[in-house]
């Protein structure tokens, strides 16, 4: 019993600690991808990547094959070990390195390898870097402990991105009582028009993300005088208005679409070298910038509800609309602005995102919609700060609890917890038990 | 462009399994929120269940298929129960939310590597067919006219789903005129004014939740019956089809979601037929992968454009609408 407990404590050590290698090896790899030594990379969308190493050094003419589904592809690797295969599905393979061409001595000694192949798949993005741990005992173990802090770190940064998005979700659920199914799109379109602007016209990105949440906002605005404000006008139903959002999400999702394509595309500088910074944690200079900006936005949108006319009049149509549009607050006004607060919010979000995972893609805001929802629920429905906190709690959870489940299972446990919290709390962490019933 | 193929491959769409199992599906869906006002976002969720539960009890159990049917049922049963008993009592956007999440859940369970013994992960299952097809009672050979020319399979998995769907359809009908039925639609009008007459509100939501999800699971195994389970096909998306073919038929409607189902499949066959071929042509300005995607944001659009214009859908009375709150 004891012994089998210890077996397996040392082995999910080891699995931490091969986590962290192959975290370190992309750490590493991801700068310059572009010199890999590529196969099928121009005819599919979907790639594997990866970087062979041997006690930091990287090894040249390794051979390393893709099959699966019918498809074979073998590519040898670079000067700086690195290789590149474009596979025609988005769909399990099994990458496998010719153990013949290591150095002698240096063998594939990676737990999740079966023997020297590996089965790889995709996660949200057409790319999967797929890296070997080579050795021949010697391995740079990672303690658990740095490995939480770096856990995180990430956890932070994307809860604060998410926390970009749930409020302006909770705003427009405050002051309107619609539910928008419609605000993972914005995220999209956000990032989008950051890729069209700074990839697609070549626009520096200083210039261009700053134009694309102006333009997010821009939509935001356009969609509350197009449609919202005329619904509004005629009194259509709250569930009706949730459907409508459907249908809104559904139509954009694909026009989106229409215009970029199935492709993933990539913002410049979203693959930059990441810096150590202290223990295991490292960070590249844009995840730093990423989370300066979350914070500093957030805190001026929190200043805004609280001390601004319209922040007030937000908070107030939020408490009571009747009440609020009896005191002669400009109840349609302040929509109005909330919709191009909330959109433009929604679309920094979006930009922040496609650096952290990395890449734009068509249906990317649709993932995010639910932890959108599992924020906003988690921290009280129409709560603007309730939705900060629910954000970093989801935030967090999904990336620590990495740690112990699958990564692929990661967006498990935020959606778990939205059940529970209806069971335990229904009126969430800052929410009030009247709007509930 | 070839009128005429493009008519039979339209036409094929009237009786398609797909058709079929998206109209029991919708009826399903027709129990929850067309006469139980249930906000029911998570439909596809309820259909993996039906199609995986009847998949893995056939291949990783050996059950007979007929069994691998009543898994599925249960399964649907249960998930119906653990959705319902958190959110029921709250209002009816936290079902909306939660619904949809769980149905997240399930794919994310179905997709992951951990059960890939059971789920083969993200591959899907295939290979369950050899009981279904040895229970088929039609003689060897190709049966039909015109459009819908198919050989004894493909027939047997046509007439079990069409099956399916008139027992269902039956047990809608017969259930919305018993008084249980004037319960729900009770609820659906006002929930306290039922409460009031000492009906239990939570009680009748969770059985309409129950059945509605059990047709959902019936839906998700036709869908499976003639090739394969792909987690994949279990999104979000599906759920908001689902939702479009409700409300274009008529969501307080018998026949309406079965309508909307040939209608919505019917509709998009054609168009998938057409407007590609339309932009090779150079009619449409522009390239055919782009229209490929066209018939998806029409898809939208028109979910909009129904429950704004005509939220009672093309088969529904104004009297009894729908959007009540």
């Amino acid at each position: 019993m004891k012994a089998a407990r210890k077996a397996s404590q040392r082995r999910s050590r080891l699995v931490v600690a091969l986590f962290g290698a192959v975290l370190a090896m992309l750490a590493v790899s991801s700068t310059g991808i572009a010199n890999a030594d590529e196969v099928g990379t121009d005819e599919y969308d979907f790639v594997f990547s990866g970087n062979v190493k041997f006690n930091s050094e990287p090894l040249e003419d390794v051979l390393i094959k893709v099959s699966g589904n019918g498809y074979d592809a073998e590519v040898v690797t670079d000067a700086e070990g690195k290789w590149k295969i474009g596979v025609p599905e988005k769909a399990k393979y099994t990458v496998s390195i010719d153990e013949s061409t290591l150095p002698k001595g240096v063998i594939v000694a990676d737990e999740d390898a079966n023997g020297s192949s590996k089965e790889a798949e995709f996660g949200l993005t057409g790319n999967k870097t797929v890296n070997f741990f080579l050795g021949v005992g010697v391995r740079n173990v990672t303690s658990f402990g740095d490995q939480l802090v770096e856990r995180i770190v990430n956890g932070l940064n994307f809860g604060l991105m998410l926390a970009l998005a749930a409020i302006g979700a909770s705003l427009v659920f405050g002051t309107t009582g619609l539910s928008n199914f419609a605000h993972g799109e914005l995220v999209t379109i956000g990032a989008v028009f950051a890729v069209v602007l700074g990839v697609f016209n070549h626009w520096p990105l200083l210039l261009a993300i700053p134009v694309a949440v102006l333009l997010a906002g821009a939509v935001g605005l356009g969609l509350d005088a197009a449609l919202w404000r005329p619904l509004r006008k005629r009194g259509t139903g709250l569930t009706q208005l949730l459907i409508v959002s459907i249908g809104l999400s559904l139509a954009l999702r694909y026009l989106i679409q229409f215009f970029i394509g199935g492709n993933t595309y990539q913002l410049p500088g979203s693959t930059d070298a990441k810096i150590k910074l202290f223990g295991s944690v490292s960070l590249s200079v844009v995840d730093m910038i990423s989370m300066g900006v979350s914070i500093v936005v957030l805190l001026a949108v929190a200043w805004w509800l609280v001390n601004t006319r319209i922040g007030k009049a937000t908070r107030a149509i939020s408490d009571n609309p009747s009440l609020a549009a009896a005191s002669g607050i400009n109840v349609n006004g302040v929509v109005r602005i909330v919709w191009i607060v909330s959109s433009a919010l929604a679309g920094l979000a979006g930009i922040l995102w496609a650096f952290f995972i990395p890449g734009v893609k068509w249906d990317m805001g649709g993932g995010f919609l639910l932890l959108i929802f599992a924020a906003i629920t988690l921290g009280g429905l129409g709560t603007a700060f309730g939705a900060a906190i629910g954000s970093l709690i989801v935030g967090l959870l999904v990336e620590v609890s990495t740690l112990w489940i699958p990564s692929d299972l990661k967006y498990l446990g935020a959606l778990a917890v939205l059940i529970v919290v209806l069971l335990v709390r229904p009126q969430g962490l800052l929410g009030r038990k009247e709007r509930i019933g | 462009m070839d009128w005429g193929a493009v008519l039979n491959n339209t036409l094929g769409w009237l009786i398609s399994p797909t058709s079929i199992a998206y109209a029991i599906a919708a009826v399903g869906l027709a129990v929850h929120f067309g006469y139980g006002g249930l906000l029911n976002f998570g439909m596809a969720g309820f259909m993996a269940l039906g199609a995986y539960g009847y998949a893995i009890s056939i291949l990783s159990f050996g059950l007979p298929w007929w069994v691998g049917i009543i898994v599925g049922m249960v399964a649907a049963t249960i998930f119906a129960l653990i959705l319902g008993i958190p959110t029921l009592r709250l209002r009816g956007d936290y079902l909306a939310i939660v619904t949809i999440a769980a149905a997240e859940i399930v794919r994310l369970l179905f997709t992951t590597q951990v059960f890939d013994e059971f789920t083969n992960s993200a591959d899907g299952l295939g290979g369950y067919h050899t009981g279904f097809r040895e229970a088929n009672p039609i003689p060897v050979g190709t049966y039909g006219f015109g459009p819908w020319q198919y050989n004894e399979r493909d027939w047997w998995v046509r007439v079990f789903g069409i099956l399916v769907l008139a027992v269902v359809v039956l047990a809608v009908f017969l259930l919305m005129r018993s008084p249980w039925g004037r319960v729900l639609k009770g609820i659906r009008e006002d929930e306290d004014a039922v409460r009031a007459l000492g009906k239990n509100v939570f009680a009748y939501k969770m059985q309409s939740l129950v059945i509605g999800g059990i047709f959902g699971a019936l839906g998700g195994v036709v869908l499976a019956l003639p090739s394969a389970v792909v987690p994949g096909v279990y999104v979000t998306t599906l759920t908001f089809f689902l939702w479009t073919i409700l409300l274009l038929g008529g969501a307080a409607t018998i026949f309406g979601p079965v309508v909307g189902a040939v209608m919505f499949w019917v509709l998009m066959a054609f168009l998938d037929n057409v407007v590609p071929q339309l932009a090779v042509d150079g009619i449409l300005p522009f390239t055919s992968t782009q229209a490929a995607v066209v018939r998806y944001i029409l898809v939208g659009v028109a979910l909009l454009l129904i429950v704004v214009f005509r939220p009672q859908g093309i088969f529904g009375n104004k009297k009894e609408l729908t959007f009540v709150k």
